[in-house]
């Protein structure tokens, strides 16, 4: 009836069964609030049902938000774990709970954190930034929306319900095929991925439409922000690469749940073909995070420098050159496989490469700040400490692309400190800086300073302490994923500075949610009555914050790159309009919450092999597909004189100022 | 007082990293054979040559961030400067002369430290099979008809041939003092080709996880003289335990923090025969037929794995 699912998935160890109940407690407490509040239809007629890609954005952000500390509660435990288990000590976890931890944490930090937080941002900020009301294809934003939120779901899901994959963020086989990984934690890791991919590659494309087709008139290619090219580059790799991910994981899929032998060790299968495919997957979705966080510093380091871009050609030939050859290094990531040189030293030839445009970004973005007039508010110092440790990350992946030398390093504690330098020196502060910069967008108020700042000194702190360790340890010889180590190595005090880094890193964060906190608390005395707190540059900041749902009463015309600067410093008069068009804006709909429900329903059941749900399960998402595909009126009318009551109102607010 | 904000964390980390690395050995930076050497001299060359692109970004990251903050209303200020011919040509260009000459170095450097290379010596070399196990190391000695499960003894100055590959999920085969690592697969053989030239005990660990008893399959690799190794040849050879197809298979149970054994080889063999395992139609797998066998054989010919008994 239920297939492998039995009792004993709901058993775990003592640590297991608090993070479980934890989660339950708030879950419950959460649902109480909002029926004492009376808020539940509000949630679902505001939000959940909702295709305005401003509300979907926030949702985005907040899921990436929750997996982010569910990440970070993993890394408090691997950090406890090393900095204890040595010699006769061996720690607080098991082996096999310890590496469930790791991948776990791998998994969530890039599929729900990073990837979260990209998506919620380019929602924000996407549409208004082209002068557009909305994306390409508003249901199908909603429907990638509820997909990854159906991915993470699962995710969490495995906690409670039997177990998460043991075989690291990248499942390398043989180790993640049925004959070593019998459980179920490889298949929640193979669903949730391909539920939340596939969710990805729908983004992707509606973002690469969004952009070639939505652009307001006058915004030719190259008048676009330096963000949207940013996001036309990453969006075109999403395009290219996750369908890589979705043909790879649905092959292991296929060799665990119907026997086949794709990348099997024995009856001609092959791992090596699945550590090529999944990182021909793999690198551009490195560069898929970075290269948005590009765009953001780009944005930032104009407007808080009061100043034009510098080079704003170069950086789109460096965000181009970065994206083609972001397809071309893949192998890099094994060079220890054993392939001749002549393979291994192109694609180290071709990995170095890259650090050429990357290096005419920092030089462009340094330039823009000379003769400019720098305000260190807080996206800035995140840009500043960006620079600093990207530069010296950068510094490690140049020696790692050099074969002989990655021999030594690859797979140590050296390469760990590298990736995440990179991810979070570059994207996850990137996104702190972007979101920063753009919450008044959005809210109506600034976020506070003074906390902020803190939030990232302690975050700069903690995350030296936290990696400096690391490539030290790498130089020694230490490994990774190690759950105990010998007394005799000489590693445990720097795991244990390393750890004391990792909590800090959780202060800071613990910061960044005081923050928003105190912020909302005190938001009377932040607010942005013009809508432009930072004497912004683009688009975006021409409407009012919070912008109405239409985002655009008039569809603005563009003949600027930095058309919102110019036409304040040309002080042409607000144009008022002498009348208001109505506007259609979609309609909410809650099939993108059934549409990706069953999708999980699916996965759920093929996880646990619950064979009569897989086809009703199925049959639902088909029927579902077909009767949102049968509707008509999926929009509806903002009428003129609604339009022209809101505009007004936000002018009056305006002129108050 | 801004200063101290900054100088008292500072002084911290400092501080912290200082004590942890009492009593510190980098076994990387501190090599005991020739592979791990040039290795190191390559890893301290390109340092050195990033650092001519690192040290100005982060001088010029400073003096410009101080120099034209919004305060100082006397430095010149044009926001419409957006852009200079010059500047830019400058850093396209340096660091592309740069990457060339790293380029050049990369491409000498895989070759001359390809793992699959031999090295050159006065002494013969010594041929050592290596098979990654559920979670243990086990070398064969071919010629020497020995074996031995986490321990690997050789005489220094001798250029030591690795053959390797896995009983097992994928592992890595790494022992940091001598040089680099290179990954163990089932159904096929890396090479790898190390020189020690100090006598010693180092650590040799797995790189590439492989499962729970992962963190316990270390194994010693020791260099010495050529009588010690004699000597340690001789035990082998007068162990009681002898290693055939039979015993290898009990072997090859999975079991963690698997303690030193030596082994009589009993089958010269025994090596292809685990690397050929997998290339046979599996008992266990019947739906599988000869033909993607032989096809994954070509593949794996192409890919200029040295495939034993072809």
């Amino acid at each position: 009836m239920f297939g492998k699912l039995t009792i004993s998935a709901f058993v775990h160890d003592p640590i297991t069964n608090v993070a479980i109940l934890g989660t339950i407690i708030i879950g419950i407490v959460g649902i109480i609030l909002l029926i004492r509040f009376k808020k539940l239809s509000w949630l679902w007629k505001n939000w959940l049902t909702s295709l305005d890609p401003k509300k979907i954005g926030v949702m985005y952000i907040a899921i990436a938000t929750f997996m982010l500390l569910r990440g970070l509660a993993d890394v408090l435990l691997i950090r406890t774990q090393q900095a204890l288990s040595s010699g006769a000590s061996h720690g607080i976890i098991n082996a096999d709970t310890f590496q469930q931890v790791f991948s776990a944490h791998g998994t969530m930090m890039i599929f729900f954190v990073a990837m979260g937080f990209l998506f919620g941002i380019l929602n924000l900020i996407v549409p208004p930034q082209i002068g557009s009301r909305d994306v390409a294809f508003p249901f199908l934003n909603s429907v990638s929306f509820w997909l990854f939120a159906g991915g993470a779901l699962l995710v969490n899901l495995s906690l409670a319900v039997g177990e998460f994959s043991a075989a690291g963020w990248l499942a390398y086989p043989p180790l993640s095929e049925l004959s070593y990984s019998p459980g179920v934690g490889v298949d929640y890791w193979i669903w949730s991925l391909q539920i939340a991919g596939v969710g990805s590659l729908l983004s992707g494309i509606n973002f690469l439409v969004t952009i070639i087709k939505l652009r307001a008139p006058g915004m030719t290619p190259m008048k676009m922000p330096i963000f949207i090219w940013s996001v036309l580059g990453s969006m075109s790799l999403v395009v290219f690469a996750f369908p890589i991910l979705t043909a790879t994981l649905s092959m292991l899929a296929l060799d665990r749940t119907l026997g086949m032998h794709f990348f099997t060790a024995e009856a001609g299968g092959n791992a090596m073909m699945y550590v090529n495919l999944i990182w021909a997957w793999g690198h551009p979705e490195v560069y898929i995070l970075i290269l948005p966080a590009f765009g953001i510093f780009s944005e930032i380091v104009s407007v808080f420098s009061g100043k034009r871009l510098f080079g704003y050609k170069s950086m789109v030939w460096a965000l181009g050159a970065i994206t083609f050859l972001s397809f071309t290094v893949w192998l890099h990531h094994f060079f220890t496989m054993g392939a001749g040189a002549d393979v291994n030293s192109f694609f180290g030839i071709m990995t170095m490469i890259i650090a050429i445009p990357t290096g005419v970004k920092i030089f462009n973005w340094l330039f823009t700040m000379y003769r400019g007039r720098v305000r260190l508010t807080t996206p800035m110092l995140w840009f500043l400490g960006f620079v600093v440790t990207f530069t010296l990350g950068g510094v490690a992946g140049v020696l790692m692309s050099v074969p002989a030398i990655d021999y030594q390093v690859h797979n140590s504690l050296f390469l760990v400190a590298h990736f995440h330098t990179m991810i979070i020196g570059g994207v996850l502060f990137g996104i702190f800086a972007g979101f920063t910069y753009w919450f008044p967008k959005f809210t109506g108020f600034t976020l506070n300073e003074r906390i902020g700042r803190w939030a990232f000194w302690v975050w700069l702190f903690g995350f030296l302490l936290a990696f400096i360790p690391l490539y030290i340890l790498g130089l020694m010889g230490a490994t990774r994923r190690l759950d105990h180590y010998d007394a005799s190595l000489g590693w445990q005090g720097l795991f244990i500075v390393a750890g004391i880094g990792a909590t800090l890193i959780c202060i800071g964060v613990a910061l960044q949610i005081l923050q928003v906190i105190v912020s909302i608390v005190q938001r009377k005395q932040h607010l942005v009555l013009d809508g432009d707190p930072w004497n912004g540059r683009t688009l975006e900041w021409s409407t009012v914050s919070p912008p109405p749902s239409y985002t655009f009463a008039v569809i603005p015309i563009v003949t600027d790159r930095d058309d919102f600067w110019v036409s304040k410093h040309q002080s042409i008069p607000d144009q008022v309009p002498r009348h208001y068009r109505a506007i259609a804006v979609p309609k909410n709909t809650s099939a993108g919450i059934v549409i990706a429900g069953f999708a999980t329903l699916i996965g759920f059941a093929v996880i646990w092999q619950i064979i009569w749900l897989i086809p009703v399960a199925l049959l639902g998402l088909i029927i579902s597909c077909i009767i949102r595909l049968s509707h008509d009126a999926e929009e509806e009318i903002i009428s003129a004189v609604d339009v022209e009551r809101q505009e007004l109102t936000a002018r009056r607010q305006r002129d108050l100022v | 007082m801004k200063i101290f904000i900054i100088a008292i964390p500072l002084l911290v980390v400092g501080g912290l990293l200082a004590y942890a690395l009492q009593g510190a050995h980098f076994a990387i930076l501190d090599p005991k054979g020739i592979i791990a050497d040039k290795e190191r001299g390559l890893l301290i060359f390109t340092t050195l040559l990033s650092l001519v692109v690192v040290v100005p970004v982060f001088v010029m990251l400073f003096v410009i961030v101080w120099r034209y903050r919004a305060t100082n209303t006397k430095a010149i200020y044009s926001p419409e400067w957006d852009g200079s011919r010059f500047f830019e040509t400058l850093w396209w260009g340096i660091p592309c002369l740069i990457i060339l000459v790293l380029a050049i170095v990369t491409w000498t450097s895989s070759h001359q430290l390809d793992p699959t290379r031999s090295l050159t010596s006065t002494h013969p070399p010594l041929k050592i099979q290596v098979v990654a196990l559920q979670w243990k190391w086990l070398f064969l000695y071919p010629d020497q008809q020995v074996a031995s499960v986490n321990t690997v003894e050789f005489p220094i100055n001798t250029p030591i041939e690795f053959d390797i590959t896995a009983d097992a999920p994928m592992n890595s085969f790494w022992i940091p003092s001598l040089g680099g690592q290179i990954y163990a697969m089932p159904g096929m053989t890396t090479k790898l080709h190390l020189m020690a030239d100090t006598s010693g005990t180092y650590a040799g660990s797995s790189a590439n996880l492989s499962g729970t008893g992962f963190s316990g399959m270390r194994f010693s690799a020791i260099a010495t003289s050529a009588s010690d190794y004699a000597n340690w040849l001789i035990r082998a050879h007068s162990s009681s335990q002898v290693l055939t197809s039979s015993s290898y298979t009990a072997l090859a149970v999975p079991s963690a923090d698997v303690a030193v054994r030596l082994y009589r080889l009993g089958e010269p063999t025994l090596y292809d025969t685990i690397v050929m395992k997998y290339m046979m139609p599996s008992t266990a797998t019947s739906s599988t037929d000869t033909k993607a066998v032989n096809s994954d054989m070509d593949m794996d010919t192409n890919m200029n794995m040295n495939m034993p008994g072809m």
